[in-house]
């Protein structure tokens, strides 16, 4: 192989995004779209969770495992792990008919986080995020004005994780950001 | 004092805090609370704008969003122009400058007003039965002199400066409006903890309590009750308060759209504020406390500046302390005027009432008035209004038995308020789907049965006293607990319904306005009803009654009861308008929100567009991607450079950015059957490391998607799809696989953004990629054409496709994205000593051409199969179904005479024939013609020294050899048919 | 804007779905056996009533479930939502 030094660098989608307070790019991560038929979603595989109920997630660790659909988990993890956790779901689910496909490039994430997180991000999805309604713990696939995206919530900070696809990482971030424009100034 | 006709005391405007706007160039001052209608009534302005049609001089008649007249021009700024802003609604602030509209050259002195004198002539329908003849002038004279002549205001013509926000959101109780029944609505509703939006459209809370000074609630004056309640409603989490919103479109279940004025009253608006803000709320229930409107009287020249509604006096009075007059008449039909006149009394102004009913019907408003000092004057009627610029007088007589008309005598006057009675804003709860009913008791409509989760309180549905109100609002707002009846001073209400008041002037000279946004008066109508116009909504489009900014808010009911009495009918008879939103008039600005500019869509870029921006690329738009069309360099056209590019890719290497292709992982032990029943081909027997190009249908028949399909695996396929196809396909494939076959083992997964993907064409692509390739044995006998491995690209794992769509040797290389540029660094850095050229869409599009490939959307428009564009030989007949395989047997597919791909070469080889262009064949034939299909693409082609095209004719591939004839912008061009292949007939230069 | 019961996920705005048209409509299971005539029915014919008509919807923003729902197109109330697979509730079975 050509010794090219710069062949295993990256480029993030946000390498120019420029972020206000509360709103932040996060770097890369181990991810992969678990399917699995309905009736065999018990327990948990390699510390991602399978049994949550949809629309929410469960964290183990550094492994958050979200489920979107009914047959559909988006597995979160440390990017170092991604050969690991492959291995391991694997071996846990055997047999069980599953599919794992790497989309760890496919999206991108931003945190969005502090006392408007929820007003910022009701400037474009048109979801309850009331904290009754949309409480830490819920993750569902949902829109950001003309983006699809999967929001998360973290915690009571609030903290808010918004996951796009790579594409449109710019869109969802200046949209963030233009959102957040009013409440910048004032607190 | 800030203006000649500020009163001395009184107001809920901040004399400490004076302002000055300025107006058509006038400087004025007033203070911090005004609007601009007090704020020119203070400095004695009536005169503010033009009329629509006659160009009358017109004033102020209202003192809120039902406002037809005094609209304005107001400038914030550069780019911060905008046309017909109510100045009832506009509040004063430093910096404000205003101008009227609809008149030149000057509102004093204005041309158009000779459109007065003409008015026989602008009856109702004028411009229907003047402007029909000779034909041809419509477009060139009447069409755009009537656009220049009419119309409100003048659009801003450059981009807006202003930003506009958007919030989605959710509460147990909307309530709209924040009079004395929205907040006692609010109030109740919020005790117990659920999330309550209050929102109302002025500045302040508090509604008609505003400008009520007498009134008491509870034992203590009205205002300082609202004034508690809205304390109360601060204090409580669970409620959200929004000023200067108004709820303008009532939708399904309970989605209600509010704009929000955030910045235009502040003088110095911090940049950080968005203008204004569309609030999209889902309410669990809504209230609709909206409150209603008054009803002008129509009578001979009503519409003159200083007539204004009776109840507007009473707010200029006591909201602004502003005199809009010294010498006033209060013309009614009704009660709820006798507090205006007592109010302006209390003033120190001079005051007469003249009520059209006769004394026996009047209640006990008279005394209370009588009482006071104030003449009153029952049993007559206003025959006309002096004056011209400004009233100067009412002419008035006595009414007598059987309708006679007595005496005429003019009271002077400088301002005239006149009441018609009420009419409840029932518009939002028309909008959403409620029934309307007709009360007689108060001659209005009112809300009757209720389709969404919705209840009107207090005014909104007819309900005129202040106690009732309250009461109204509470159960509204909690229906489930009872609450004492709060005492109230006992509102002056009742009226009795008059259409146009009684004359004994010549009917045909008399010009009494209906509606006066749109110069619409009683005659018009009359002409509408005796011309056969029976529907209400016809005779609204043909006077266009109640068509204006203000949708007839104050006009409608006088309206309908005109035409009823024409036709003899019931008013209820003759029924309503359909109530549209918005209710007032919305900015662009609000509906668009933060969609705009960069955010207007979001611009889909790939990992290299960074690299092909630095590199000069042009773009095209691709769906939403942004795609590198071509790389011109120096003074280069896009000919030159894709000439050059082509060029490049046919004789050296072409590096080109395929990352926006769409791709599917189809995984699962069942993926082959899931894939033989999607595609037109065999799966089944593909091996893992295989390609094959698969063609979809949809379950027509017609071509769907196309893309080269690799075999990963067993159970596991990479799937490629056409860049605007990509979504479209996962649907169709999830639809079928869930809706269909949900027993089949496959699940599907998009990895259209997983991979960046570098395409490497052209003789010498084997050479610059061999040496950062590891794991993978290059040569053409381990990899050959239409086969994929997997290994590793500059240390990055790659999924390597053979393939070409250039018809040359070459590569796909898939790399997860965010590697995307790094790699294609690297290769082009490798590959410059090969003359390596980067080449956009463009290139991509002749090369294909050349070698008679198809593009789903450019060879294939939705009605065309497999054997249209000789793709037939792909379908596996042996299959026994797949998506659109009974549709291949229809019998308009199998019929002859379909359209087939063909190539055509033009006589001229210079000529590139126009895409699109339509194909006959012989062009002698008498018009018309019938064309026998069109050219679908069409480039010059470098690599053959002249222009190709394919194209869809009709019994395309018997006809080969023969002549045709395509349409050019000035003729005809001669054209040969060929087969659809131009370059390298047999394909073998994939196989280098 | 409507609000959608998604079965998987409860109420959902509008803007994350998909309509489908009309539910109820079987594919054959073996096409090449029906016949012309009735096979352009399947392609193209369907129902338009002033009332509850079965739909198919895609939560395409959000679960990516398809399932059917019964609408009142005079009054877009949505009377029932139902999985795939799953029988057509009785008229009046609300």
């Amino acid at each position: 192989m050509l010794e090219t030094p710069n062949a295993a660098r990256r480029v993030s989608a946000f390498a120019d995004a420029v972020s206000p307070a509360g709103i932040r790019p996060l770097p890369g991560a181990a991810r992969f779209a678990l399917r699995l038929r309905e009736a065999d979603a018990t327990g948990e595989a390699a510390g991602f969770r399978l049994d949550q109920p949809l629309n929410t997630f469960a964290a183990q660790g550094d492994r958050l495992s979200l489920r979107l659909g009914p047959n559909e988990w988006l597995l979160i993890g440390p990017e170092a792990d991604a050969d690991a956790i492959a291995a391991e779901i694997a071996a846990a689910l055997g047999t069980r008919f599953h599919t794992l496909v790497d989309i760890g490039h496919r999206n991108v994430a931003i945190e969005v986080k502090g006392p408007h997180a929820a007003d910022i991000l009701n400037a474009g999805c048109p979801l309850d995020l009331f904290d009754a309604r949309f409480p830490t713990g819920t993750a569902t696939r949902t829109l950001l004005g003309k983006a699809e995206i999967v929001l998360m919530r973290l915690d009571d900070a609030p903290t808010y994780r918004v996951e796009c696809w790579r594409s449109f990482a710019t869109y969802v971030h200046d949209f963030l950001t233009e959102a957040a424009q009013e409440f910048d100034a004032g607190t | 004092m800030a203006g000649v006709n500020r009163l001395p005391r009184g107001g809920r405007i901040d004399r400490a805090k004076p302002v000055s706007i300025s107006f058509n160039g006038q400087t004025l001052s007033g203070y911090a609370g005004d609007t601009v209608a007090s704020l020119l009534l203070a400095n004695g302005i009536h005169l503010v704008g033009r009329s629509f049609k006659y160009h009358r001089p017109r004033g102020i008649l209202s003192h809120g969003s039902d406002e037809p007249n005094a609209l304005l021009s107001i400038d914030r700024g550069p780019g911060k122009i905008d046309p017909n802003n109510r100045a009832t609604v506009a509040e004063a602030r430093g910096g404000l400058v205003t101008a009227s509209q609809n008149h030149w050259p000057s509102l004093n002195f204005d041309v158009g007003a000779i459109n007065d004198r003409l008015s026989p002539i602008f009856v109702a329908g004028f411009y229907y039965k003047t402007f029909m003849w000779p034909r041809r002038f419509w477009d060139r004279v009447y069409e755009p002199n009537i656009r220049a002549a009419a119309g409100l205001g003048k659009s801003p013509d450059g981009p807006d400066a202003d930003r506009y926000g958007n919030r989605h959101a959710h509460c147990d109780v909307l309530v709209v409006g924040a009079g004395p029944a929205g907040l006692a609505a609010a109030l109740a509703a919020s005790e117990g903890g659920k999330r309550i939006i209050l929102a109302d459209e002025q500045a302040e809370f508090g509604g008609s309590l505003l400008h009520d000074v007498t009134s008491t609630v509870d034992g203590t004056a009205a205002q300082d009750w609202a004034a508690q309640a809205i304390a109360m409603l601060k204090a409580r989490e669970n409620v959200t308060l929004l000023t200067r919103t108004t709820a303008f479109g009532y939708y399904n279940h309970n989605h209600v759209a509010m704009a929000e004025r955030i910045t235009d009253h502040l003088e110095n608006a911090p940049d950080h504020l968005p203008r204004e803000r569309l609030w999209q709320v889902r309410a669990g229930a809504v209230i609709l406390a909206t409150g209603s409107h008054e009803r002008p009287l129509v009578f001979a020249d009503n519409d003159r500046p200083g007539i204004m509604l009776a109840e507007s006096i009473r707010a200029f009075v006591n909201r602004y302390a502003v005199a809009p007059g010294r010498r006033i008449v209060i013309a009614t039909s009704g009660a709820s005027a006798y507090r205006a006149a007592a109010d302006a009394h209390a003033a120190g102004l001079a005051v007469t009432v003249v009520d059209i009913r006769l004394e026996a019907d009047c209640g006990p408003e008279v005394a209370f008035v009588r009482q006071k000092g104030i003449d009153v004057l029952t049993s007559h009627t206003v025959i006309a209004a002096t004056g011209r610029k400004r009233v100067t007088g009412l002419i008035v007589a006595p009414l007598g038995s059987e309708g006679r008309v007595g005496a005429r005598r003019t009271l002077a006057a400088d301002c005239v308020g006149m009441s018609g009675g009420w009419t409840p804003s029932v518009h939002l709860f028309s909008q959403s789907r409620g029934k309307l009913r007709f009360d007689d008791a108060i001659d209005a409509f009112v809300p009757g049965q209720s389709v969404q989760a919705e209840r009107s309180a207090g005014a909104a549905r007819g309900s005129y006293d202040l106690a009732d109100c309250i009461a109204d609002g509470f159960a509204a707002g909690d229906p489930l607990t009872a609450r004492p009846r709060l005492a109230a001073t006992p509102s002056l209400t009742g009226f009795q319904p008059v259409r146009i008041l009684p004359t004994d002037a010549d009917a045909t000279r008399v010009r009494a306005f209906v509606d006066f946004q749109n110069d619409v008066t009683a005659k018009d109508i009359g002409l509408a009803v005796r011309e056969g116009f029976e529907s209400v909504e016809h005779v609204k489009r043909y006077t266009t009654t109640g068509m204006a900014t203000d949708q007839g808010k104050t006009s409608n009911m006088n309206a309908l009861g005109l035409m009823a009495g024409i036709q003899g009918k019931a008013l209820p008879a003759v029924g309503t308008t359909t109530f549209r939103p918005p209710y007032t008039p919305v900015t662009f600005g609000t509906l668009v929100g933060p969609a705009k500019n960069a955010l207007f869509d979001p611009a889909r870029i790939t990992p290299i567009h960074g690299w092909a921006k630095e590199h000069g690329a042009e773009f095209e738009n691709v769906g939403l991607w942004k795609r590198a069309w071509y790389f011109p360099q120096g003074r280069e056209t896009m000919h030159e450079a894709v000439a050059r590019e082509c060029k490049a890719v046919r004789e050296g290497v072409g590096i080109f950015d395929a990352s926006t292709l769409g791709k599917i992982e189809v995984v699962g032990p069942d993926a082959a059957e899931f894939m033989n029943r999607i595609y037109i081909n065999a799966w089944t027997k593909l091996k893992p490391g295989a390609c094959r190009y698969g063609l979809m249908l949809k379950e027509d028949g017609f071509i769907m998607d196309d893309g080269v399909v690799a075999r990963l695996a067993e159970d596991r396929f990479h799937v490629t799809t056409t860049t605007g196809g990509a979504a479209r396909v996962l649907q169709h494939m999830e639809d079928y696989l869930q809706t269909e076959w949900p027993d089949l083992r496959v699940f599907l997964t998009s990895i259209t953004e997983q991979y960046a993907v570098i395409a490497l064409q052209g003789p010498k692509a084997r050479e610059v990629i061999a040496p950062l390739v590891s794991d993978i044995d290059l040569s053409g006998e381990a990899f050959p054409h239409m086969t994929v491995r997997t290994g590793f690209i500059c240390g990055v794992p790659t999924r390597l496709f053979r393939v070409s769509f250039t018809g040359e040797l070459g590569f796909e290389i898939n790399v997860p994205s965010d590697h995307g540029r790094a790699v294609w660094e690297a290769i082009y850095e490798r590959g410059r000593a090969f003359g390596i050229t980067p080449y956009g869409t463009e290139t991509m599009h002749v090369l294909r051409a050349e070698r008679g490939f198809i593009i789903v959307g450019q060879e294939t428009d939705g009605t065309v199969t497999p054997d249209d564009v000789g793709l037939g030989g792909m379908i596996a007949k042996a299959k026994p179904d797949f998506v659109g395989k009974r549709s291949l047997a229809r019998p308009d597919i199998v019929a002859a005479g379909r359209k087939q791909l063909i190539g055509l070469v033009t006589d001229d080889p210079s000529l590139v024939l126009d895409e699109g262009a339509q194909i006959i064949d012989d062009r002698h034939r008498p018009v018309p013609i019938k064309a026998l299909g069109h050219v679908t693409s069409s480039y010059w082609s470098a690599a053959c020294g002249r222009s190709i095209a394919l194209a869809l004719v009709a019994g395309g591939r018997e006809r080969m050899g023969e002549t045709l004839y395509v349409t050019t912008p000035d003729s005809f061009a001669a054209a040969r048919v060929t087969a659809p292949v131009f370059f390298d007939e047999k394909g073998a230069r994939v196989h280098a | 804007m409507l609000l959608i019961p998604c079965p998987y996920c409860g109420e959902r705005p509008e803007l994350e779905f998909r309509c489908g048209g009309e539910a109820h409509i079987a594919r054959a299971a073996d096409p090449s056996a029906v016949d012309d005539g009735a096979w352009s029915e399947f392609l193209f014919s369907r129902g338009n009533p002033k009332g509850l008509y079965a739909e198919r919807w895609n939560h395409a923003h959000g679960c990516q479930r398809w399932f059917n729902a019964i609408r009142d197109t005079a009054s877009d109330r949505f009377v029932e939502s139902y999985k795939m697979g799953e029988k057509r509730p009785l008229p009046g079975g609300e």
